[in-house]
């Protein structure tokens, strides 16, 4: 169960947004999560808990592959991002590394800055307890969740090469 | 039921007789590709799994491009990293110092991918190889370390939208102007997940060059690929160079497919996408009078031999506007190399441009020229996200090489015509 305050983006939020290439001469998560969404909103790394959530409209994460991106809000200490939907790279990237993401258009629509919001990984269902609403998240495809439960992407490689 | 180009080349891979979209299905694959920005994380993945060897030396590329020569020391110390493993894992083909060039020209160029194949790259453009009839698409380090280890990777096949050129290209129109006007229609996630295929008769006037700028921006408009069958320009282009033997697939009659856009060429005029997307596309006639600070030609996406030519041509015997800074970055040595010889980096330079080895550079906002706050540019690259190029006060517009040439004479965004 995740739970914490909700920040708002809106569409399109690129990976140069996230974490700007300026900052790419480290992939060490603490360094990244200072920067972390910093050009879409210079005050986010200072003003953001951990525990909190990220809410964004359609196609979060596009741009370029960095991985750094998803390290960086993980690294931050953010729980989960929901968002209408996620630029491909990104949502592959989030599902490799362990950050949790939902697509909800539910969410999307109806979260507001500051709303404290719960998630239930394993059943989608995200509280609005601010509100006292209940959205749905997509189901996460069956084969993401094998992979989530064998530990990532690469405790899979891990047990295929028996190292 | 017919397939794809992409399905085929998918079911290939994974071994099977056929594909639909949706399936979930594990690949070879033939080329895994990271840089310098991303080959750190793969290899500590790598490592995180006691991994011993990579699957195949020959087939594990490293090209230290992004932030190289390296521009302060954080970044000397990742390209030292990358380059360390190379050498424990025997590379075949590990690029840096004079043997660099931005990876999405040097891998074709090289002949490392070719047509048939299919290419897993750890950076967003390797959907370039598919103007050569690859099927390539970006993902992130830890993919990319699991093919590493493994030389396989999880696909989902995407489903397709075809989008047939049609008649011959307008005046002035190249690749850029193309994959533009398509990005401006669909939007920069109009083709979320899915594969943009190219067909119809107005390929046969397009170069190699212009399709690679072509493929290139598929992921600007999310897509996973985009790809374009192998004709006589390509077969050209691939006999005496491709390491490997091409093996070239074809749509089929009866494919299906998500969607069909036609493009008429002679409706084409130049485009410029304005802040901060590269969907927010206009036709140079109706860009009014935007002045700049800066002009690039460079990146992944409009730096090949046929992209400077046209740009020295056009600039021959003019002079770059006062304040403006021109700065032209061949995508890699041969390319460097050839416009060298052939004088075109003494027009540029007698024009007033700066040259600057191949790199990546600016496009991601690494070095050789960085925006200020308020300032301008325009550029053939391929993002003009907020910050991308520097401060996050600064604009980029993107263009293609002949609207850059033009740009970087007036000082204002302009047509071609403006300077011939």
């Amino acid at each position: 169960m995740m739970k914490g305050k909700a920040h708002i983006f809106g569409d399109d939020i690129d990976t140069d947004a996230i974490i700007p290439a300026r900052y790419l001469i480290t992939s060490d998560p603490d360094e990244l999560a200072k920067h972390v969404m910093e050009d879409a909103d210079p005050d986010f790394p200072s003003k953001m808990q951990r525990g909190d959530l990220i809410v964004a409209q359609k196609n979060f994460g596009c741009g370029s592959s960095r991985e750094h991106a998803p390290i960086a809000i993980k690294g931050a200490g953010i729980s989960c991002v929901i968002a209408r939907s996620f630029a491909r790279i990104f949502y592959r990237n989030a599902f490799n590394m362990g950050l949790p993401i939902f697509e909800s258009d539910e969410a999307a629509d109806k979260v507001s800055a500051g709303d404290e919001i719960e998630v239930d990984m394993d059943s989608g269902v995200i509280k609005n307890l601010t509100k006292n609403e209940e959205y749905r998240a997509a189901p996460i495809p069956p084969f993401m969740q094998e992979l989530i439960r064998s530990g990532g992407l690469m405790e899979s490689v891990r047990k295929k090469i028996g190292s | 039921m017919g397939m794809t180009i992409t399905e085929k080349i998918l079911a290939a891979h994974a071994g099977v007789e056929s594909v639909r979209p949706g399936d979930l299905i594990n690949c070879r694959v033939d080329i895994a590709l990271a840089n310098d920005i991303t080959a750190p994380i793969a290899i500590r993945n790598f490592r995180k799994i006691n991994a011993k060897k990579v699957f195949d030396r020959d087939k594990v590329v490293l090209v230290m491009d992004h932030f190289a020569p390296a521009k302060d020391i954080a970044s000397a110390n990742q390209i030292k990293f990358v380059a360390e493993f190379a050498e424990e894992q025997e590379i075949t083909h590990f690029y840096d110092g004079a043997e660099m060039g931005v990876e999405h020209t040097i891998l074709p160029e090289k002949g490392i991918v070719g047509p048939g194949d299919l290419v897993i790259g750890a950076d967003s453009h390797t959907c370039t190889y598919g103007a050569l009839g690859a099927f390539a698409a970006g993902v992130g380090s830890t993919d990319l370390a699991a093919a590493m280890v493994t030389g396989e990777a999880w696909y989902k096949v995407p489903e397709t939208i075809l989008f047939e050129l049609k008649g011959k290209p307008a005046k002035w129109i190249c690749g850029k102007d193309i994959i533009l006007y398509i990005i401006g229609m669909i939007g920069v996630d109009g083709a979320l997940y899915k594969s943009m295929e190219y067909s119809g008769d107005m390929i046969s006037h397009l170069s190699i060059d212009d399709r690679f700028t072509i493929s290139n921006m598929a992921v600007e408009a999310g897509a996973k690929n985009g790809i374009f069958h192998a004709d006589d320009i390509t077969k050209e282009y691939v006999e005496g160079r491709f390491q490997r033997e091409p093996v070239y697939y074809e749509s089929d009659a009866d494919a299906e497919y998500f969607q069909r856009i036609v493009i008429n060429g002679d409706e084409l005029e130049p485009q410029v996408a304005f802040p901060h997307l590269p969907s927010n596309t206009r036709g140079i006639s109706e860009v009014g009078e935007v002045r700049v600070n800066q002009v690039v030609v460079g990146s992944c996406t409009n730096a090949r031999y046929s992209d400077i030519e046209l740009v020295a041509n056009l600039i021959k015997g003019k002079k770059v506007a006062k304040k403006v800074r021109m700065i032209v970055i061949p995508s890699s040595p041969a390319i460097y190399s050839r416009a060298m010889k052939n004088g075109l980096l003494e027009i540029l330079i007698d024009a007033g441009a700066i040259i600057s080895p191949p790199t990546c550079g600016p496009c991601l906002g690494g070095h050789m020229g960085i925006l200020a706050d308020g300032e301008k540019a325009l550029t053939t690259t391929n993002r003009n996200f907020v910050g991308r190029m520097g401060s996050t006060k600064s604009e980029i517009y993107l263009a293609g090489p002949a609207v850059a040439a033009a740009t970087a004479v007036t000082g204002k965004i302009s047509s071609p015509e403006e300077i011939v």
